[in-house]
């Protein structure tokens, strides 16, 4: 086991919790993050303005922590700009097919106990790990 | 109160996405990786996350209103059909190529890297040809449906 954090992991967890459970208690919505944006790529004009303050509080939140003296490191991605594409279709289209991610499946729909998303999360679990398995052990990357 | 509120949700979530490190998609793969050098970090953020969750939405569900909107938006559907399952297959194999989900790689914009934008960009594509798609089989569906009950 490399790296495990489990009390950063464990505060930041509550937190994610913590921000799902007010989204419903306060607006009334799921904070699902693809449901939000995918809301935003259409070109009706209403229900827009809360799906935009959520994603704003999103990526304003390491910018905070960055005046704060806690700044993000930029993400390490594959060098393959082709994985980069592929990889953002299939979570795109897969997350709308699918009806949800890992926030929206994984935190908010296990946390009403839903037997959809539990079965969601375990399949998108399943096929995450079989594809970290096959481009890290089997193809080796 | 309409935009102040999901402000400070998306504030906390992304608080919470980066201090457990679940920005980082290194931080996911190795979570994902468990023939490899395993870091169950993710496991105890889902974790985490569920014990103020379940509570949390418990506690919403007895209530008949949020206190800053008319109504509440539960999701409806319930039946385990093949979409939800094609759909979390295919989520699945796009999360394990990069360790990226949409909530960190919105967060990711943050750091205006290049590969965060071109995944952003895809996988907003992904999600205007899945609602293409719907819309067209649906309406395929209507007139299909018209037709039959022209004839």
């Amino acid at each position: 086991m490399a790296d495990f954090t489990p009390v950063s992991a464990a505060i930041g967890g509550a937190l994610i919790g913590l921000a799902s459970v007010l989204m419903m208690l306060l607006t009334g919505r799921i904070a699902g993050v693809s449901g939000i944006f995918s809301g935003l790529l259409n070109l009706r004009g209403e229900d827009k303005g809360w799906r935009i303050a959520f994603i704003a509080g999103l990526i304003l939140a390491p910018v905070i922590a960055g005046w704060i003296g806690y700044g993000m490191a930029t993400p390490t991605l594959p060098g393959n700009w082709t994985v980069i594409v592929v990889a953002g279709l299939l979570v795109g289209f897969g997350s709308r097919l699918g009806g949800g991610c890992t926030s929206g499946h994984g935190i908010c729909g296990i946390g009403r106990l839903s037997p959809r998303s539990i079965t969601a999360t375990i399949v998108f679990m399943v096929t995450a790990v079989a594809t970290v398995a096959i481009t890290r052990h089997v193809l080796g990357g | 109160m309409r935009i102040v509120a999901p402000l400070f949700c998306g504030l906390i979530f992304g608080a919470g996405l980066l201090i457990s490190g679940m920005v980082q998609p290194t931080k996911v793969l190795a979570f994902l990786d468990i023939f490899g050098a395993w870091d169950p970090s993710l496991a105890v953020v889902m974790a985490s996350a569920l014990a103020v969750a379940v509570p949390g939405f418990m506690l919403a569900s007895r209530r008949s209103q949020p206190w800053l909107a008319q109504q509440y938006f539960w999701p409806g559907k319930v039946a385990i059909d093949v979409p939800l399952v094609s759909g979390a297959a295919l989520f699945g194999i796009g999360w394990g190529l990069v360790g990226l989900c949409p909530g960190p790689a919105l967060e990711n914009l943050a750091t205006l890297s290049p590969g965060i934008i071109v995944f952003v960009v895809a996988m907003a594509a992904g999600m205007v040809l899945h609602d293409t798609w719907q819309r067209s089989r649906l309406l395929a569906q209507r007139d299909g449906q018209l037709a039959r009950a022209d004839g």
